[in-house]
C-alpha cells in the first residue's frame, strides 16, 4: 500500500515506536507524586514538554498536553475567550478553519457569543486585508488562523494576521497541526495548538501553548493536572514519544520536506498534462511542502478513493459523497472550487518517488474508466 | 456565493431537471446538454444537492461559460442559471 494520507496521521516514527516502548517501562508512574518512579515520570515529561516547546517556539511552562490536537482547539479557543470576556464576545476565524475550531465558535455561538467568519481567495488563503478589518472591530476577543489549510494545503499569512492582531491587542490562535515538525511555526501567536500523531508520535497527544500574559481560563472544571489547563493524568509514555517524533521529524526537515514538495511539484505539473478536465486546488508556492489536492470533473469521489485503494494507494477526499455529512467540504465550498471527484494526496516522509511515479502511470486510467462508467464522452 | 429569491430568475432557453440527482450528475448533464441552446443563451440547472451550487458555478469558471446567477427553489435547491458563451 502507498500510503499517501500524512494529512490525516503520519505514520508512527521509528524513533517515536522506540521511545514510546521504553518509557512504557519507565514512565508509567503518577508524575505528581513524590517516590522515585514519579519523580523519573515527572522528569520525562519535562524534558518532552522543554524539547517539545523549544521545536515550536515556545517556553516550557507555556506548554500543556492535550489528548487530540482537537481538544487543544477546543480549549484554546474557549479558554481564551473565556479569559477575555471582559474586553469582548466576538471570534473571528477564517472560513476554511478545522472542523474543530468551527465546532467550538459554534459553542461559543450558542453560549450568546458572536462569530465572524473571514471568507477565502480561490487559492484558500485569507485575505489579510479582511482579517486585519475583522479584527479591529470593536469587541474581538479572539482570531483563530491556521498555518496550513488540511484539505488544501495553502499557507495562511499568519505572520500578517499577528502583525494584525498585535496592533488590535487582539489574541491569535494558531493551529499548527499541519505544518508542526514540517515548517518552523511561525512568530506572533498568542496560543498555539498542534497534534502529535501529524508529526509522527502517537495518537492522543495535542500540544496547547498559551504565550505568557495571555488571558486564559479553562472552560472546564478545575483539575491540577498540567498547569491546571487540561484535566486529567498525563500519558507520560505517549508524550515521551511525541517529543522524540517532533525532534527527529524536525533535525530531518529541512532536506525531506524539499524532497516531498519536490514530488509534490512534479505530480501538480504532471496531474493536468496527462488527465483531462482537472482543476488542482490551493496555492502552487504558498502551500504546505507535503499536500497536493486535486478534483476531477465528471467523477465520483468515492469511486475514485475505491478505484485507487484497489489499486493500493490511501488517498482522502473532501467530495460530499465520501462524508457521513453529505455535504462538500467546508474548505471546498469556501474556495469555490470543483468540489466532486476531488482527491487530496499528502505525502508522509520516506515516501518513495517510485511510488508517485506509479501514482501518476495508473490516475489516467481510473479517471477515463469512471467517466466512462458514468457514460461522459 | 449568495443565492437569490427565485422571483427574480429569468426565462431560460432550456431546463435541467437535476433535483435529487447527487454531484457529479447535474454537472454530467449541464456539459452534455449546453450545446442544445444557441450561444449566449441561458441553461437553467434545477439541483438540490448541496455540491452542485459550488460545482456549477465552479465548471462555469473552468470551461469558460459564465454564471448568471443561482435562484432559491421554493421546494428546495436552486436553479443555477448559466450563459453559453462558446
Amino acid at each position: 500500500m502507498a500510503y499517501f494520507d500524512a494529512a490525516s496521521t503520519e505514520p508512527l516514527h521509528p524513533q517515536a515506536r522506540q521511545a514510546l516502548i521504553a518509557a512504557l517501562d519507565v514512565g508509567w508512574s503518577d508524575p505528581s507524586r513524590l517516590y522515585g518512579p514519579s519523580r523519573r515520570a515527572r522528569m520525562l515529561l519535562d524534558q518532552a514538554r522543554a524539547e517539545i516547546a523549544e521545536v515550536l517556539g515556545a517556553r516550557p511552562d507555556e506548554v500543556s498536553f492535550t489528548t487530540s490536537g482537537t481538544q487543544a482547539v477546543h480549549l484554546g479557543v474557549l479558554g481564551t475567550l473565556s479569559g477575555r470576556r471582559r474586553a469582548g464576545r466576538r471570534l473571528v476565524t477564517s472560513a476554511v478553519e478545522h472542523s474543530s475550531v468551527l465546532h467550538a465558535a459554534g459553542t461559543h455561538e450558542r453560549d450568546g457569543g458572536t462569530v465572524e467568519t473571514v471568507g477565502v481567495r480561490r487559492t484558500g488563503a485569507v485575505d489579510p486585508a479582511a482579517f486585519e478589518a475583522a479584527v479591529l472591530e470593536p469587541g474581538t476577543a479572539l482570531a483563530c488562523l491556521q498555518t496550513a489549510n488540511h484539505e488544501v494545503g495553502t499557507l495562511q499569512p499568519v505572520a500578517a494576521a499577528a502583525e494584525a492582531c498585535r496592533n488590535a491587542g487582539v489574541p491569535l490562535l494558531v493551529d499548527a497541526a499541519q505544518t508542526a515538525g514540517r515548517v518552523p511555526v511561525p512568530a506572533g501567536w498568542s496560543v498555539l495548538t498542534a497534534s502529535a500523531h501529524k508529526w509522527g508520535g502517537p495518537a492522543g497527544v495535542g500540544v496547547l501553548a498559551v504565550r505568557k500574559g495571555t488571558r486564559w481560563r479553562s472552560p472546564l472544571p478545575e483539575d491540577e493536572r498540567e498547569g491546571r489547563r487540561v484535566p486529567g493524568f498525563e500519558n507520560v509514555p505517549a508524550v515521551v514519544a511525541a517529543a522524540a517524533a517532533l525532534r527527529a521529524m524536525a533535525a530531518e526537515a529541512g532536506t525531506e520536506m524539499t524532497r516531498l514538495s519536490g514530488l509534490i511539484d512534479r505530480m501538480r505539473k504532471t496531474i493536468p498534462e496527462i488527465v483531462p478536465d482537472v482543476e488542482i486546488i490551493g496555492d502552487p508556492d504558498e502551500r504546505a511542502p507535503h499536500i497536493l489536492t486535486f478534483s476531477c470533473l465528471y467523477v465520483e469521489g468515492e469511486a475514485l478513493l475505491t478505484a485507487l485503494d484497489t489499486l493500493g494507494f490511501a488517498v482522502s477526499s473532501g467530495s460530499s459523497c465520501t462524508a457521513s455529512t453529505l455535504r462538500p467540504s467546508h474548505v471546498l465550498e469556501a474556495m469555490g472550487v470543483i468540489t466532486h471527484g476531488n482527491v487530496r494526496v499528502s505525502l508522509p516522509r520516506g515516501v518513495a518517488a517510485a511510488e508517485i511515479d506509479r501514482f501518476l502511470a495508473v490516475l489516467p486510467d481510473v479517471v477515463r474508466r469512471i467517466r466512462e462508467d458514468a457514460g461522459v464522452r | 456565493m449568495m443565492s437569490r429569491p427565485t422571483e427574480t430568475a429569468p426565462q431560460p432557453a432550456l431546463t435541467i431537471d437535476a433535483l435529487g440527482k447527487k454531484c457529479p450528475i447535474p454537472i454530467i448533464m449541464l456539459a452534455e446538454q449546453i450545446n442544445q441552446v444557441p450561444m449566449n443563451s441561458v441553461v437553467a440547472v434545477l439541483a438540490d444537492d448541496p455540491a452542485a451550487f459550488t460545482d456549477v458555478p465552479a465548471w462555469c469558471r473552468l470551461k469558460s461559460h459564465h454564471h448568471v446567477g443561482s435562484y432559491d427553489l421554493p421546494q428546495g435547491g436552486w436553479a443555477i442559471h448559466v450563459r453559453r458563451n462558446y
